[in-house]
């Protein structure tokens, strides 16, 4: 089980008011998390990576096991804490004003 | 008793606001997607019930939110707007070439016959249709073979921010394009050609080249469709052959920049225009909010300002700001940056504000409910 925390305004879109459980087969990535976590709440699709290129969205980021892995290719293997679900994968919005 | 609703995209969220037919009292709803920007919505005319939303944010891009009971509930719908084939590239404001990016949805136009059909204008400049209640969305790509590649942004960005669906012709679209110009089709979207003649832009190399002019918004009467009317980055325009010419009709407006531009439900030749003093000071002259009415379709103006601030105001009122109502007399309404929108029940003679402290206001669209 995957433990995914969504900043406020797409925790607000997908209507889950906390930490988002999902099952994803190993090897488990940042592209195979999303893949599940967009089939799970289809109003997230294009909203974490960009709907053509599938790239992350600039002022997205992400952290896990208190790391920034943001710039980790998307195809990488996470954490194994992440994976057996010991630790969440943060999904956060850069703060970058408005 | 008919019902006016209007429909306000602010930098924060949506409101809709209710009154009945009196246009008195109100009741406001929302923020609608809290936090999100909200460049536009508009309900369809023959589903008012039906209403289209362009919500976006610099972080998660672009979601098209759809309602079928009038905006109390929203389900989200498609959001893939990918440009056919290859766009190639278009001027940045260095006059480098810069490819083609999708950024946002500024403006939805609805089919004034099938409620599952409807427009976007996209910024970087495109227009795409969709047929399925906004799930699928396709490009228009013949309108960017019109010389894409010399268009350049507006400073707020390469939007196509304009479609005006033909009354009685499907097969007839105008859009306008900041900063590229007007352009028309008469094949339902397949060809399209530039309808610029008659604008001047000192800006331009060349400032009366068919490509390159920044205009603001263009509006219609039902009655009329072939006499526009004009707000250009600077000029207040009107053309009476669909396009093919234009004439400043400016006059004695203490400005002639500004943005929103709309026309009397039932009086094809009054206008309304907020004049802003210029191009770098986006506020009204002398700090008093002006709507200037003109009863002759152009060239005479007059300044309406009861109920409006008379000094020390510094709002804009941007595009697609500003609407009218189809009661007797005319509602007018318009939204400013300040978080206000005013109303007037009597063709603009006296406004009055319905709230004061919204977020920045994008858009405002009105429907008038039986």
């Amino acid at each position: 089980m995957i433990r995914v925390q969504l900043p406020s305004l797409l925790k607000n879109l997908a209507r889950v008011d906390s930490e988002i459980e999902l099952e994803v087969e190993a090897p488990v990535t940042l592209h195979s998390v999303l893949d599940a976590l967009d089939r799970r709440y289809p109003m997230l699709q294009g909203t974490i990576r960009d709907r053509s290129t599938l790239r992350r969205r600039p002022l997205v980021r992400f952290f896990a096991c208190e790391e920034d892995i943001s710039q980790s290719p998307l195809d990488a293997v996470l954490p194994e804490a992440v994976a057996r679900g010991a630790e969440p994968l943060l999904i956060v919005a850069a703060i970058a004003g408005g | 008793m008919s019902a006016i609703r209007l429909l306000v995209g602010t930098r924060k969220g949506a409101f809709v606001l209710t009154s009945d037919g009196k246009r008195q009292r109100w009741e406001v709803a929302g923020p609608h997607f809290g936090g999100w920007e909200v460049y536009h919505l508009k309900g369809s005319p023959v589903d008012p019930s039906r209403i289209y939303a362009s919500q976006s944010s610099g972080w998660f891009g672009q979601l098209i939110p759809r309602s079928d009971d009038g905006g109390k509930t929203w389900e989200t719908v498609g959001n893939d707007f990918a440009y056919a084939g290859d766009p190639g590239t278009h001027q940045w404001y260095d006059g480098s070439a810069r490819p083609w990016d999708f950024k946002r949805v500024w403006h939805l136009e609805p089919s004034p016959s099938d409620p599952d059909a409807v427009y976007a204008g996209v910024e970087d400049a495109g227009l795409f249709h969709s047929g399925d209640g906004g799930r699928t969305w396709q490009e228009l790509p013949g309108l960017r073979t019109q010389q894409g590649s010399r268009w350049q942004p507006g400073a707020g960005g390469m939007c196509l921010h304009t479609i005006l669906l033909g009354p009685g012709d499907p097969q007839r679209i105008f859009v306008a394009i900041s900063a590229a110009g007007a352009f028309r089709t008469d094949d339902g979207g397949s060809t399209w050609r530039p309808i610029n003649r008659g604008l001047r832009s000192d800006f331009m190399p060349d400032p009366t080249a068919q490509i390159g002019h920044c205009v603001h918004r263009i509006a219609m009467h039902a009655s009329r469709p072939h006499v526009l009317f004009m707000q250009k980055h600077w000029d207040v325009m009107r053309s009476d052959d669909a396009g093919e010419s234009w004439r400043e009709v400016s006059g004695n407006l203490p400005s002639d920049f500004g943005f929103a531009i709309e026309v009397h439900a039932h009086e094809p030749d009054t206008l309304y225009v907020v004049p802003i003093k210029s191009d770098t000071e986006h506020y009204p002259p002398e700090g008093r909010l002006r709507v200037y009415r003109s009863r002759t379709g152009g060239d005479e103006w007059e300044a309406l300002t009861s109920g409006l601030p008379q000094r020390d105001c510094y709002v804009n009122v941007l595009r697609d700001a500003m609407a009218v109502d189809s009661l007797d007399p005319c509602g007018v309404y318009f939204g400013t940056t300040g978080g206000q929108v005013y109303a007037s029940s009597d063709s603009g003679d006296s406004w009055t504000p319905i709230v004061r402290d919204l977020p920045a206001v994008l858009s405002v669209e009105v429907q008038t409910l039986p």
